[in-house]
């Protein structure tokens, strides 16, 4: 190849050579998919690009996108890039206040939106930005009466640009010509739930070689289709939807509005997907209700089906020897429940779909790769490009991420945590030398900040945040969310609180899912009053011990982990409430406050006691306080020799 | 009796409303003069009066049973007044004709919703579209000629609105699985099909939560800036009406008492003692 690809406006001129009539982009509008090619999208760049350019828009200067996922905040993204600006993509649910940082932070002077909702945004807070000087809107509804002088549409750009390209033939070109692979790319704003977000500058040659290398491990092709309705904000939307997209040169498809997604996703069939493991939980939540409601006749083919994929559906996905019975009733079962159910989940082309951001339920992972759609897990961050570990194609495992991608280094200090090196790794964080200095070491390292350590296959377990993993006083690993987590997964646990840290053996306080168990009670006629009396059962006691001893079956398999089993656990009596503290707003734990205002009740779990009384204060939601006082089982759960694990797990 | 009524709306009309830059309310594009409708011995309205100015948004409020309904069913020809004459474009009559009405570009929602349930929200909308079809039956069941093209050119009208009331999610759902407040939106969809003049709504908002109103809301003052339609609407929520509305036209038992601006209405003594209470 003569020209050199390395950074994307060169790749987007590229596809606009080899593939011009492909199609490169669609968007669902007044309920048909409208079509833009290669040749198309280049030539709208290049009119976007003029336009920025005579609107004041220079080289290094940041140009923040605010909006869903429509093609011409995609157009306008790679239009900046042309020019050598640099796109920072917003959160668009963020609240107007929420973006003042960033835009200030990133001395952002221009700014495209995607409607009159992000535009008020961005209008309220003008005047603690003042640098903010022009904002372009993509839908004008709602917009004929505003009349501050920042504003211009989308088609006044394109207008401003076919006027400026008249005048200075050759200036995009050039432009694009001046660009390298070490320019700052885009850059991403880590979500700050700690201090300030702080922008990761990403580089042409970060994403571009990350993209690459992992569209070539997955033989990613001009044909695949993909749909983008992640924020635009997130790193990997920026992967998925963009990079990937340059570098592979398939077809991007935007949604018609958030709430059409699913509808969408079926009619497009993408044959590359990404979900966070929230969107699967939903969606199998639905089909399962959908199966509730169904005829007798549907629910015991469903039932007998999936039975059957469970046993024998992942092991024909990674290709391993299975009896021709099973083959051929899997084969059956393809034809009247699977197929049909990829189908109504918009994944019966799906070749590679990823799921990652946080860890996913074993039974829900599987549930997807037992009925044939290829679904991995992935390991990565904004300041890795993402692609730190991938699964590779046969060797799924549902609680680890896999070995590390291609071009990736990982290695795991003396304490647990995950260090990175690999050619996506981010440059720095923009003006922050300081927080540079602290993720990055001298010899090129990224600190994860996650503890997790590899398996005997060379595969990455990712156990809990490094600042949270302790130690036993055996000297074993202490992974308290990667114990929480197991319970959770489980549908009657809601919450779940480990303690272990510097202690003997693990105890656990767990909060019951009202609802689940509450439905469980009523199927067996267990009459209650309410949450406390719920929580308290006996009965509900032993369904909580066969989770606990389930997880400990599970930890005893696995050498590292198997002396943090869970030795004692109470069921709290109250729920775990934001309002209380115990939760952040994000809702996780807060262990340490827990810890502290239910003292008593640690010191019960470690003493071995029966029971004991506690009081405690609640908030009602109208603001009021009282207290609420019970006196709380403790139980004991069964441990598993690590040896004898092999058998009961 | 109607010249009382008559001074007191040359009071009230008088003041210019309050208008948004991109449209400006003009001459009345409908004027209704001491209409008087009575069900056997009960009067529902008595000699009311008042006038609806293009691109301007009109409310008509009252406490129950004060003739709120009756006089949007006068006005697009349900019910025929006894006295009084209803001018709309310049067309005086002494009472409208259903089908006349939605023909000439009245087009309204009902205060319980009347849409076919069993049918999709696409389909109920398109409904909205059929006086405006030219091609014949045999057209349209062989599917040939003006039909397909007519179509085409509804189809996209009707997407477009649904893209406008931002219901896209639900157009293969059949109404009846819906919740109300869409089911109204959906209605308002089918009236705005019609590409309406003067819509009049009846309770848009009854029986919503703060969330659905405020959309509502904003739709009934989008359509009013997008399409320029005149709107009627009557309406329970005061804080509704006082924001969105350009004047107001107060009734009480079937006659009308204020007639003005939100603030010279929310001023008027009458309407303190009849709709907002008093201390007795």
């Amino acid at each position: 190849m003569a020209e050199t690809l390395d950074t994307f406006p060169r790749l987007l001129m590229h596809h606009a050579k080899v593939r011009p009539d492909r199609p490169a982009m669609r968007e669902k509008a007044l309920g048909i998919w409208q079509t833009w090619t290669w040749r198309e999208i280049a030539e709208e760049v290049r009119l976007v690009a003029c336009g920025l350019a005579a609107e004041g828009l220079t080289r290094g200067q940041h140009l923040a996108l605010v909006g869903e996922n429509r093609p011409r905040l995609y157009f306008a993204m790679a239009a900046a890039q042309s020019l050598g600006a640099i796109p920072v993509p917003l959160y668009q649910d963020a609240v107007a206040q929420e973006m003042v940082y960033v835009l200030r932070d990133a001395e952002v002077t221009h700014a495209i939106t995607e409607d009159q909702e992000q535009v008020d945004k961005l209008l309220e807070i003008l005047p603690e930005c003042p640098k903010l000087a022009h904002i372009y809107y993509d839908d004008p509804r709602g917009l004929r009466s505003y009349a501050q002088p920042q504003l211009a549409s989308y088609e006044r750009l394109l207008e401003r640009g076919r006027d400026y390209g008249a005048e200075h033939p050759g200036f995009f070109e050039a432009e694009v010509a001046k660009g390298a692979a070490e320019d700052t790319a885009a850059m991403h704003y880590t979500s700050g739930t700690t201090a300030h977000p702080k922008g990761v500058v990403l580089t042409y040659r970060n994403l571009i070689e990350c993209g690459r290398n992992a569209a070539q491990m997955e033989g990613l092709t001009d044909r695949e289709d993909v749909l983008a309705y992640l924020p635009l904000a997130w790193i990997g939307q920026n992967i998925f939807s963009y990079t990937q997209w340059l570098v592979a040169g398939f077809c991007v498809n935007c949604p018609e509005s958030p709430e059409t997604v699913m509808t969408d996703l079926r009619e497009i069939a993408p044959t590359y997907y990404f979900a966070p493991p929230r969107v699967l939980e939903a969606l199998l939540t639905q089909v399962t209700i959908r199966m509730e409601d169904a005829a007798r006749i549907k629910r015991w083919m469903y039932g007998y089906f999936m039975g059957v994929a469970r046993r024998v559906g992942g092991r024909i996905l990674d290709g391993k020897p299975v009896g021709v019975a099973d083959r051929l009733l899997y084969w059956l079962g393809d034809l009247l429940v699977y197929g049909p159910l990829r189908n109504v989940l918009g994944m019966s082309r799906v070749r590679v779909a990823y799921t990652a951001g946080e860890a996913i339920g074993p039974d829900l992972f599987t549930f997807y790769r037992s009925i044939g759609i290829n679904m991995k897990q992935l390991y990565g961050s904004t300041e890795t490009s993402v692609f730190v570990c991938i699964q590779p194609n046969g060797q799924i495992k549902p609680d680890t991420v896999g070995p590390p991608a291609p071009g990736v280094e990982v290695k795991v200090t003396d304490v647990g945590e995950i260090l990175i090196r690999s050619p996506g790794l981010f440059r720095e964080y923009y003006k922050n030398p300081q927080a540079t200095a602290e993720a990055k070491t001298p010899d090129g390292w990224f600190r994860t900040g996650d503890a997790g350590y590899f398996d005997q296959d060379g595969h990455l377990k990712i156990l809990d945040r490094a600042k949270d993993v302790g130690k036993l006083v055996d000297g074993t690993l202490f992974a308290p969310k990667y114990l929480e987590n197991k319970l959770k997964f489980f549908p009657y646990v809601k919450e779940a609180v480990a303690f272990g840290d510097g202690r003997a053996m693990v105890c656990c306080m767990i909060n019951i899912d009202f609802e689940a168990v509450g439905n469980w009670a009523e199927r067996r006629n267990l009459a209650y009053s309410g949450y406390a009396d719920l929580a308290s059962r006996p009965e509900v006691y032993g369904l909580v011990r066969d989770c606990v001893e389930k997880v400990n079956a599970d930890l005893a398999a696995d050498p590292k982990l198997a002396n943090s089993q869970i030795h004692r656990f109470l069921i709290l009596h109250k729920e775990l409430d934001a309002d209380d503290e115990e939760l952040t707003r994000t809702r996780k734990v807060r262990r340490g406050f827990i810890g502290d205002k239910f003292g008593v009740l640690v010191e019960a779990l470690y003493s071995g006691r029966k029971e004991q009384f506690i009081e405690t204060k609640v908030r009602f939601e109208d603001g009021r306080t009282g207290s609420i006082s019970a006196t709380l089982r403790i139980e004991d759960a069964k441990t598993f020799a690590p040896a004898a694990a092999k058998r009961a797990a | 009796m109607r010249a009382d009524a008559t001074a007191q709306q040359g009071a009230g009309g008088g003041t210019a409303p309050a208008t948004g830059a991109a449209r400006a309310v003009g001459a009345p594009i409908l004027v209704v003069e001491g209409v008087s409708l009575a069900f056997g011995g009960v009067k529902a309205l008595q000699g009311v009066s008042f006038d609806v100015r293009e691109h301007e948004i009109r409310a008509i409020i009252g406490p129950n049973g004060a003739g709120k309904s009756s006089m949007l069913n006068v006005i697009n020809g349900v019910y025929h007044p006894q006295e009084g004459t209803i001018t709309f474009k310049g067309r005086s009559r002494h009472d409208m004709v259903v089908h006349e009405a939605a023909a000439q570009g009245i087009g309204r929602t009902f205060q319980n919703i009347a849409l076919f349930r069993g049918m999709t929200v696409l389909d109920n909308i398109m409904t909205g579209r059929n006086l405006k079809i030219r091609s014949t039956f045999l057209e349209q069941a062989l599917w040939i000629g003006r039909a397909k093209r007519e179509e085409l050119e509804h189809r996209r009208k009707v997407e477009e609105i649904i893209d406008f009331l931002e219901i896209q999610h639900i157009r293969k759902t059949p109404v009846g699985r819906l919740p109300y407040g869409l089911q109204k939106r959906v209605e308002l969809a089918r009236a705005l099909a019609m590409e309406p003049e003067l819509l009049l709504l009846d309770e848009p908002m009854a029986g919503m939560n703060l969330e659905e109103k405020q959309d509502m809301c904003r739709f009934v003052l989008d359509v009013n800036e997008q399409f320029g339609t005149t709107i009627v609407l009557i309406e329970h929520d005061m804080g509704v009406v006082m924001d969105i509305s350009d004047r107001v036209v107060v009734l009480d038992y079937g006659r009308k008492i204020a007639d003005g601006t939100p603030d010279e209405v929310r001023a008027n003594q009458a309407v303190i003692d009849a709709y907002l209470g008093v201390a007795h």
